[in-house]
């Protein structure tokens, strides 16, 4: 694959003396990972001081209280649709792999197919956080207001919904962001683009994005409603 | 340089870390629920789920970034800074706990 972009010059033989790839990665694959390093800078911050705050804190909500409703359904049940939310995810990360796997074939059909599951995944949750949000909302939930009260029964910390909503909010304009970029990239397949070009690595590399917002939410999940 | 890519990428390994993912989630929910915290104590629990997390990450990471088939100059490129940041974030959760004190 990146041995397309090999260039001819005379080498030294020793990696770093140039002409020479010395991370066996194409430019773009490579600054699609220092993107998302940096970006998981951004999410760590985030995390950081949800940490620094929630452990200075004499009390916190209790997650299982907080999130415990389903669609459709009343009655309390913790951590249930979160539970879907993440296996969708999860799912939605799968199919992402085996549109890269049908890319590296090159059959274009199957690319097709597997990042339209994707970008299905992407909408349902989205949709999911949607109602989530609404279902908060009802409750009285938002930045700046916190009706659930923490687990020694004082006033619930403002703090736990401002970093709920911005976190999770955050999290999901890459999910959002990354249903847009998924469009526009099997769009792309579709009409042949990747075929006229000889590589699909462009799929390689919405891929590695999609990846990192699912990590991204495996590590949401752990904090916000486990611990 | 890239050869290597087809052998790592079949579609039966794939599903094999769907259901290692799964299972962990699995195990998480199971923790969360079904083990009362008179026989587990949250501070165990988290210890336990921040661990399932990390391994979680691990696979995500490895399998479906493909970062473990990588070259290792780009595997430490990622990795060290990544390391960097846990311990600051290990360091202001143990910093936090000052501040506990001083309210």
């Amino acid at each position: 694959m990146s041995s397309q972009a090999s260039p001819s010059l005379p080498t030294s033989g020793k990696l770093w003396d140039g002409g020479n790839e010395p991370f066996g990665a194409s430019y773009g694959k490579l600054m699609m990972w220092f993107f998302l390093l940096s970006d998981a800078f951004t999410f760590s911050a985030l995390l950081l001081a949800y940490a620094a705050l929630r452990f200075s804190s004499l009390s916190w909500p209790v997650p299982d209280d907080v999130f415990a409703g389903v669609p459709f359904i009343h009655g309390h049940f913790p951590l249930v649709f979160v539970g879907i939310m993440t296996f969708i995810l999860i799912m939605s990360s799968v199919t992402m792999v085996l549109a890269v796997e049908a890319g590296h074939r090159g059959a274009r059909n199957e690319v097709v197919k597997w990042m339209i599951w994707t970008i299905l995944g992407g909408i349902a949750f989205l949709s999911c956080q949607a109602w989530e949000w609404t279902h908060l909302h009802h409750d009285g939930a938002w930045w700046g207001s916190n009706p659930f009260a923490n687990a020694d029964g004082t006033p619930g910390q403002v703090n736990f919904t401002n970093l709920f909503f911005t976190i999770t909010g955050f999290h999901g304009f890459h999910v959002f962001s990354g249903v847009v970029i998924n469009i526009i990239v099997t769009i792309m397949t579709a009409v042949g683009v990747f075929d006229r070009r000889g590589t699909y690595e462009t799929i390689e590399k919405i891929g590695l994005y999609w990846h990192f917002v699912d990590l991204v939410w495996v590590f949401v999940f752990t904090f916000f409603y486990l611990i | 340089m890239s050869g290597e890519h087809s052998s790592s990428f079949d579609i039966k390994g794939i599903w094999m870390v769907f259901w290692v993912l799964f299972a962990i989630t699995a195990v998480e929910f199971i923790i969360a629920l079904a083990i009362p915290e008179t026989f587990m104590a949250k501070p165990i629990k988290n210890v336990i789920y921040i661990a399932l997390t990390l391994l979680k990450a691990f696979y995500i990471v490895a399998y479906f970034m493909h970062l473990k088939f990588e070259r290792i100059n780009l595997i430490y490129s990622i990795l060290l800074p990544t390391i960097f940041v846990i311990g600051v974030i290990a360091a202001l959760m143990y910093e936090s706990d000052y501040w506990f004190t001083l309210r």
